[in-house]
C-alpha cells in the first residue's frame, strides 16, 4: 500500500510536468528539435543516402545540389550524411559526459551538504580550484596532457562539469537535510550512506534533471570546440567540430562545407537550452502549484 | 576601514585557491602524461633526448620536489622553454597578452553597452515584440558555436559584402604603432594617426562582435530577469504613487538595485571571454594568447599550453576577487 501510494505520487508529479510542457509552445520546439536530432543519431544507418567516410574523388567539393544537398567535401563524401552520422557521435559525448559528471558531481555534492563541516569545506574548496579556470581553458589542457582522441576529450569535459552538479546537489541537500524524514530515518537507525542515497539525492533529482539539459548544450559545445582545435575527434570521424574544422580552409570558395555541420551544432544546443529553460520554469514549486 | 579589512580578508581567502591553481596545472602538466619528459622532448625526439631532458628538467625526483622546483619556477616568472620556438613562455605570453586585452576590453564594452539596455527594454517591455526578439537573440547567443559563428561573419561581412577585412589587427600597409599600451586602438591614437585607428577598429568589429555574443546574451538575460524582479517590489510601487517619472523609475530606482548580478555576471563573463579568445583569435588571425595557444596545441607545445592555463586562471581568479571588492562598494548591506 505504501509503495503504491509514493509510485502514485512520482507518477502524477510525472504527469503534471508533461501536462506543463505540453501546454508551453516554446518546451514543445525544444522537444521536436531534439526528437528529430535523436531519430537521425539512431537510424542514420538507413536515412544517410551515403556512406559517411567513403571517399568518391570524382565528386570533390560539389556545391548543394539534387544528389547531394549539403553538397560534399574535399574527399568527395557527402555532407548530408557526415553530418547525419555527427548527430550520432555528439548526442553520445553529451549523454555520457552528463551520465559521469552528473553522476559524480551529485554524489560528491550530497557528501558535501550532508556531512557539513570540514568534509564540505575540503569538497567544495577543490570544487572552486576546478571552477577557477573557464571550462574550455581547462578542458583544453586535460585533453591535450591525455593526448589527442576523443574519449579523452569526453573525459575532459566531463571532469570539468563535476562541479557545476556537485554545487547545486550540495545546496539542495543542505535543505533536504534538515527536514523531519531525514531525522526519521536516522532514528530508525539508517546509516549515512543508505540516507544519502536513498532520501537526499532522489530530493536532488529535479534539479539535476533541469541542470542536466542545460549543461547539455554547454557539453556539446565544448567538445566540438575541442574538436575544432584538434584536441577531440579526429578525422575522418564525421564528427560537427572536427568536420567545420577542416571546412574552414574551403570556407571562402565551399561556404557549405562548415556552414552544414555548424548549423546542426546551433540547432541541437539551442533544443536542450530552450527545454531546459522551460523544465526550470515548470519544475520550479513556486510556479507550480 | 572596513573595507581595507575586507580586501585583506578576501585575499587571504585567495591563497588556498591560488595554491590549488598550481597544483591543479602541475598535476595536468606532470602527473597525467605517461611521461612529461617525453612530452616536452617532442614527439620526434631521441630516447638519449628524453632522458637528458628529464634529468635537466628534474623528472627524476619525487613529486612534491618537482613541485616545488615549479612553484619557485613560477615565482622568478619561469614557465618553462617552448618546444616550438625555444623561447622562453613568459615572454611569448608576454608579446601577445595586450592584443588578447584589447580584444577582450572591446568584447565586455560590446556586452555591457548592448546588453544592459537591451535587457532593460526587454523588462520594461516585458512579454511585447521587442522582448520577444531579445529572448529569441539570447538563446541564439547562449547556444551559438563560437568558432563556427566567427566563419559565418567572415563569409557575410568579409566575402560577400566586402565591408570589413578578414584578419590581423592592422592592414599590412600600415605598421604596428609606437608601443606605449600595446592597444593598438588606443597607441594609434597617441600617435596621432586617425586613419590608422579606424583601420585598426575596421579589424575588430568583427572577432570583438563574435567573441561577446555568447556572454551579451548572457547579460541581456541576467539584466532583464533582474529587472524584472526588482520592478515588482514595493518601493517601485511607492516611487510611481509619488509620481516619479517612469524613466526615473527605470532608470535610477530599479536598475541601481540590479546592478549587482549584472556585475557578477561581467566578472565571470571576462574570464570566460579569455576562454573564448582561444576559438575566436584562430578564426581571425588574431595574433593573441588564444591563437598561441592553439598553434601550440597543434605542436603539442606542453610548456607553452600550461603557461598559458596558469596565466588564464590567475586572471580569472583576480578578476573574481576585485568583483567581491565591488560587491562591498555597490552593496552597503554585504557583511565584511
Amino acid at each position: 500500500m505504501k509503495t503504491f501510494l509514493k509510485n502514485n505520487s512520482k507518477w502524477q508529479e510525472f504527469l503534471l510536468t508533461a501536462r506543463l510542457l505540453r501546454q508551453n509552445p516554446i518546451a514543445m520546439a525544444g522537444v521536436v528539435i531534439l526528437t528529430i536530432m535523436t531519430l537521425l543519431a539512431l537510424c542514420a544507418d538507413f536515412l544517410a543516402p551515403f556512406d559517411p567516410i567513403r571517399l568518391s574523388l570524382s565528386e570533390r567539393l560539389q556545391a548543394p545540389g539534387l544528389s547531394h544537398w549539403f553538397g560534399t567535401d574535399e574527399m568527395g563524401r557527402d555532407i548530408l550524411s557526415r553530418v547525419m552520422f555527427g548527430a550520432r557521435i555528439s548526442l553520445r559525448i553529451g549523454f555520457i559526459v552528463i551520465l559521469v559528471s552528473g553522476g559524480m558531481g551529485s554524489i560528491i555534492g550530497a557528501v558535501a551538504g550532508y556531512y557539513g563541516g570540514r568534509v564540505d569545506n575540503i569538497i567544495m574548496r577543490l570544487m572552486d580550484v576546478i571552477l577557477s579556470f573557464p571550462s574550455l581553458v581547462l578542458a583544453m589542457a586535460l585533453a591535450a596532457a591525455m593526448g589527442p582522441s576523443l574519449n579523452n576529450a569526453i573525459m575532459a569535459v566531463a571532469f570539468v562539469m563535476i562541479p557545476k552538479f556537485a554545487r547545486m546537489v550540495r545546496g539542495d541537500a543542505l535543505a533536504v537535510k534538515e527536514m523531519q524524514f531525514i531525522s526519521a530515518a536516522r532514528i530508525s537507525g539508517a546509516g549515512n550512506g543508505w540516507i544519502i542515497f536513498n532520501h537526499i539525492l532522489p530530493n536532488c533529482l529535479n534539479s539535476v534533471i533541469v541542470l542536466a539539459t542545460l549543461t547539455l548544450g554547454d557539453t556539446i559545445l565544448i567538445a566540438a570546440s575541442l574538436s575544432f582545435i584538434g584536441l577531440g575527434a579526429q578525422p575522418p570521424t564525421p564528427e560537427w567540430g572536427a568536420m567545420i574544422s577542416v571546412g574552414r580552409k574551403f570556407l571562402m570558395d565551399q561556404w557549405w562545407y562548415a556552414t552544414f555541420p555548424g548549423l546542426f551544432i546551433l540547432v541541437t544546443v539551442i533544443g536542450f537550452n530552450i527545454l531546459g529553460d522551460a523544465l526550470r520554469d515548470i519544475m520550479d514549486p513556486r510556479i507550480r502549484r | 576601514m572596513r573595507i581595507l579589512q575586507y580586501i585583506l580578508k578576501r585575499l587571504i581567502y585567495m591563497l588556498p585557491v591560488l595554491f590549488g591553481v598550481t597544483v591543479m596545472v602541475f598535476v595536468i602538466s606532470h602527473a597525467i602524461p605517461g611521461d612529461p619528459a617525453k612530452m616536452i622532448a617532442g614527439p620526434k625526439a631521441s630516447r638519449q633526448a628524453v632522458d637528458n631532458i628529464r634529468k635537466q628538467h628534474g623528472l627524476d625526483k619525487p613529486l612534491p620536489v618537482q613541485y616545488l622546483r615549479f612553484v619557485s619556477g613560477l615565482v622568478k616568472g619561469d614557465l618553462g622553454i617552448s618546444i616550438r620556438n625555444h623561447r622562453p613562455v613568459t615572454h611569448d605570453l608576454n608579446d601577445f597578452f595586450p592584443a588578447t586585452l584589447e580584444l577582450t576590453l572591446a568584447s565586455i564594452m560590446i556586452c555591457l553597452g548592448v546588453g544592459i539596455p537591451l535587457g532593460i527594454i526587454s523588462a520594461v517591455r516585458r512579454n511585447h515584440l521587442t522582448d520577444h526578439l531579445t529572448r529569441i537573440f539570447s538563446v541564439f547567443g547562449v547556444s551559438m558555436p563560437v568558432f563556427w559563428l566567427g566563419l559565418m561573419l567572415l563569409l557575410l561581412f568579409y566575402r560577400n559584402l566586402g565591408w570589413l577585412p578578414g584578419s590581423g589587427r592592422l592592414d599590412i600597409d600600415f605598421s604596428p604603432p609606437v608601443y606605449v599600451t600595446g592597444l593598438y586602438l588606443i597607441d594609434t591614437l597617441l600617435e596621432g594617426r586617425i586613419d590608422k585607428f579606424f583601420n585598426v577598429a575596421s579589424h575588430i568589429v568583427l572577432p570583438a562582435f563574435c567573441l561577446s555574443y555568447v556572454y551579451l546574451a548572457i547579460v541581456t538575460r541576467i539584466v532583464r530577469s533582474s529587472m524584472i524582479e526588482v520592478l515588482g517590489q514595493e518601493f517601485i510601487i511607492t516611487a510611481r504613487a509619488n509620481g516619479v517619472s517612469e524613466w526615473m523609475i527605470v532608470l535610477k530606482h530599479a536598475f541601481k538595485n540590479s546592478l549587482i548580478p549584472t556585475v557578477t555576471i561581467t566578472g565571470l563573463s571576462f574570464g570566460e571571454l579569455l576562454g573564448g579568445a582561444i576559438l575566436t583569435e584562430t578564426i581571425f588571425g588574431w595574433p593573441g594568447m588564444g591563437k598561441y595557444v592553439v598553434d601550440s596545441v597543434n605542436y603539442l607545445d606542453f610548456p607553452a599550453i600550461m603557461g598559458f592555463t596558469l596565466i588564464v586562471a590567475l586572471v580569472y581568479v583576480s578578476i573574481n576577487l576585485f568583483v567581491d571588492v565591488l560587491y562591498a562598494f555597490l552593496n552597503p548591506k554585504i557583511t565584511y
